[in-house]
């Protein structure tokens, strides 16, 4: 079997006597679509953020592509394929939604760093903006400021930006959080939209999404992983059942 | 604003607008229609540029210092020392220097001072400044020490135009060439993606991060940048003038032109110009008179704007417009 | 000078600056709030205490009460009024709002007094020497670091033994913990604001004779009090304690040693030490 796109070996994160990320290992094929859940404080965000870099781990490893990026900072992790979505909106407040995306886009192409050239004539950065922008149906809003929007609409703003990153690995934060339920299906076509070649793990609550969305699901609490399965063994997992869905699925 | 509209604004942002060339048609008319007060007016335009390079840093990058005089001093005395000491004193030349020494003073304490963040941060660039400051005290057989150096003399521009003392009419016209060079400059970068990336990192600096920017090295690049600015204007500033002191390194200078940018309207490219030149007309006008109450009148305006008008004249201008045109 | 007096002497200046200082750090750790203002309540305190000696008679430490209650009581109101307004307000417009608050105070104390220095007559038995065996010092610096001591120590006991005093360490270390835990945090900060203010008040009369006392005063010292505070790091009172001893110290060796640009040493010091530690050397690693 090839080498997964990504693996953590015994990936472990402690601030002082609290442990929140315990011996972790975790594999995620290529065009992966996964789902993370588990109950408040499992630690299933500080695990994104072990992944992305934003968190430095006590000990193991994070192994992207075969490489090992453990030590390598947040930036250059989304320069190799890796994306992430924040749990809470973290935007470009003060502009616009497509100035948000514009910055995505730009910073993907490698136009960020560019000092002389107006950033208006970058043609292709506009193009790709307006293709993710009418992706999300955010094509009213484009123009709106996003402290000016609802906060459903900015976490499809906050999607955008991840997805203007092309990743090869897109890590979702409870992507459905805030969004009104007249509105989650434009997130669910999006997300089932993205190319296979993407890698998508997705925390969520939401069990719906989840089992719609999932090829397999792992279960973590208290910082470990508990379970590990397709849906249909996760459902029928009896522990879980118990310590997590309740009597959820027995509908 | 539809979808189409919003491409095609970020698409023509940066355009030249015909009412930009305005400033410049003042500027030039105020030469003609002023002709005794064009020591004040190059003053006004030092400044200007000055505010600038702040804007730079401050406006767009979001990068809250009070030490930016730091620069403004480096040039100042590279211009100074060079024309007293090694007999260098060809203007543009001195310029240039002066941008380079003040650039890499820029990008040292830069790329020192920007890993931190919030109060430290704001004291480490008061610091630099007074580093530099108590530096040019102790070297005084250098720099003049506290009374600095005087009677400066500068070759002809260009070799063609003298430095005028008594009605600095070439002193003006050079100051307002620079300040154009300048401006071109600045206007080219703040509309540039690096340009917009450094807004991004201003409003949001932790996505910038998730965005892969790297964040650190484009804070220090137009920290440099604006360091070599605001030392072309210090630059001008001892050429025009003639003589250079400790003030250019001061708190006073430093503070006084962050009031300013703040009170034209930070972020916004003209706000250098319009609160440069409200604040030094005012300043001109009322503070020989009578300097107390003109403080007092500047601290209550001072915290008049923090709490109900942040965004300066230019931004209250543009509220105005706003509630106007019914949006 | 030798080293007994010149250790001395720095360390006047440094409860001098502690004084000042300590009600910033406090203030700035609780609120987080840029106050560049603070001087300018020492500089009313001197004032204050300057002025009721001379047009009441009043003696010398009646006046500091004096100055502590009024400057106190001038800062609740402030805090009430405008600075609780500029909570939620960027760092840029705080800084903004307390230069313009410096400056009306500056130009409130020339338009009152007038711009020369005041002294302060200092009661007959702080003036002249005390003789410590092995030295005979002034009374009034031996005084004064008496005083920062007791400031310390009172400080300390506060903030360690009383429920108050624990209330702000927790809010200085998470303000939101401290609020779900049922602490009144607004409350807290017109207290600790008050406090600070009257503190920095004592601490502009009792420095007089040694920072002098004029309109500039707010601004002339600006930079010290925002390095004793930064570099001892925020909201804590042994830090403060430990960065003004060391930077009072090191001021006075310098201005008899080095008087011409001599500070250098001690802006590159507390650059070396916010670099290396960002959150002050007794502060909290965010």
């Amino acid at each position: 079997m090839s080498a997964p796109l990504l693996e953590t070996q015994g990936l472990q994160k402690s601030f002082g006597a609290l442990q929140v990320a315990r011996a972790i290992d975790f594999r995620l094929e290529a065009g992966a679509r996964h789902a993370l859940i588990g109950p408040n404080g499992a630690g299933k965000t500080t695990l994104v953020n072990l992944l992305t870099g934003a968190l430095a781990p006590s000990g193991g490893r994070v192994l992207f592509d075969g490489a090992d990026v453990t030590r390598l900072a947040q930036a250059k992790r989304v320069k190799r394929g890796i994306a992430r979505t924040f749990q809470i909106n973290q935007l470009f407040r003060g502009l616009s939604v497509f100035e948000n995306v514009c910055l995505a886009v730009a910073e993907r192409l490698g136009a960020g760093g560019t000092m002389l050239a107006a950033a208006g004539r970058r043609a292709e950065v506009i193009a790709e903006a307006t293709r993710l922008v009418e992706l999300l149906r955010l094509g009213a809003d484009a123009g709106r400021r996003i402290d000016e929007l609802p906060y459903g609409r900015q976490r499809l703003v906050e999607i955008a930006l991840a997805l203007g990153l092309e990743p090869r690995l897109l890590l979702l934060d409870e992507p459905a959080a805030g969004i009104p339920s007249a509105e989650s299906h434009i997130l669910l076509e999006a997300i089932a939209a993205l190319p296979r070649g993407i890698a998508v793990l997705i925390i969520e609550h939401d069990m719906d999404l989840v089992f719609r969305f999932a090829e397999r699901i792992t279960v973590m609490v208290s910082g470990a992983i508990y379970a590990e399965g397709t849906p249909a063994e996760i459902a029928a997992n009896r522990d879980v059942r118990a310590v997590y869905l309740g009597g959820a699925l027995d509908a | 604003m539809s979808l189409r509209e919003a491409a095609r604004e970020y698409a023509t942002r940066h355009r030249v607008r015909a009412w930009e060339a305005l400033p410049w048609l003042a500027g030039l008319a105020a030469f003609f229609l002023f002709p005794n007060y064009l020591a004040f007016g190059t003053q006004v335009l030092v400044t200007i540029l000055f505010a600038l390079s702040l804007d730079l840093v401050l406006g767009y990058a979001g990068i809250v210092t009070l030490g930016h005089a730091a620069f403004f001093g480096a040039g100042a005395y590279t211009a100074a020392m060079l024309a007293a000491h090694a007999g260098w004193n060809e203007p543009l030349s001195g310029l240039a220097a002066a941008a380079l020494v003040a650039g890499a003073v820029g990008f040292a304490s830069g790329w020192v001072v920007l890993r931190a963040q919030g109060l430290a941060l704001l004291m480490l660039t008061l610091c630099t400044m007074a580093l530099l400051e108590q530096a040019a005290n102790m070297g005084a057989a250098w720099t003049g020490g506290f009374d600095g150096m005087p009677g400066l003399a500068f070759r002809p521009i260009a070799g063609l135009f003298e430095f005028d003392v008594l009605y600095f009419r070439s002193q003006y016209l050079y100051a307002l060439a620079v300040l154009f060079a300048g401006f071109v400059a600045v206007r080219l970068l703040v509309y540039s993606p690096f340009g917009r990336s450094l807004t991004g990192i201003r409003e949001n600096v932790l996505r910038m991060h998730a965005l892969g920017a790297p964040v650190r090295a484009r804070q220090v690049r137009v920290y440099a940048f604006s360091a070599a600015l605001a030392g072309v204007a210090g630059a001008v500033f001892v050429q025009a003038n003639g003589y250079v002191n400790l003030a250019v390194l001061g708190l006073e200078r430093a503070a006084g032109v962050l009031i300013i940018l703040i009170l034209g309207g930070y972020g916004r490219l003209y706000g250098a110009f319009v609160g440069a030149l409200v604040y030094m007309l005012l300043e001109h006008s009322l503070s020989k008179a009578y300097p107390t109450a003109w403080q007092l009148g500047l601290g209550l305006t001072l915290m008049l704007v923090a709490l109900y008008a942040r965004n300066g004249i230019l931004g209250l201008a543009a509220a105005l417009r706003s509630r106007w045109s019914g949006r | 000078m030798d080293l007994a007096s010149i250790l001395l002497g720095g360390l006047a200046s440094g409860m001098v600056l502690f004084v000042v200082s300590v009600g910033l750090s406090v203030t700035m750790g609780l609120m987080g709030f840029v106050n560049l203002a603070h001087g300018g309540f020492a500089m009313l305190g001197g004032y204050a205490v300057a002025l009721a000696m001379r047009h009441w008679g009043m003696p010398f430490f009646a006046a500091l009460a004096l100055a502590f209650a009024a400057v106190a009581a001038l800062g609740v109101l402030l805090e009430r009024t405008l600075y609780a307004r500029l909570y939620r307000a960027s760092e840029l417009d705080q800084v903004l709002f307390t230069i313009g608050l410096a400056f009306v105070m500056i130009a409130g104390v020339t338009l009152a007094v007038g711009p020369e220095s005041q002294s302060i007559a200092l009661p007959a038995w702080l003036r002249g020497q005390t003789d410590l065996g092995f030295l005979r010092y002034r009374s009034y610096s031996l005084a004064l670091i008496a005083a920062g001591a007791l400031l310390m120590l009172a400080l300390w006991l506060g903030f360690e033994r009383t429920r108050a005093g624990a209330q702000i360490r927790a809010a200085v270390d998470n303000r939101r913990m401290a609020e779900s835990l049922g602490v009144d945090v607004r409350r807290l900060f017109t207290l600790v604001f008050a406090l600070g203010s009257g503190l920095a008040a004592v601490g502009g009369g009792l420095g007089a004779e040694i920072l002098g006392l004029d309109p500039q005063y707010p601004l002339r010292y600006l930079a010290y009090f925002l390095i004793v505070v930064a570099v001892g790091g925020l909201g804590r009172v042994s830090g403060v304690f430990a960065a003004a001893l060391v930077i009072g110290v090191l001021d006075f060796v310098l201005k008899v040693e080095f008087p011409k640009g001599g500070a250098i040493f001690i802006y590159a010091l507390a650059m070396i030490i916010l670099l290396a530690r960002p959150q002050g050397l007794a502060g909290k690693r965010a």
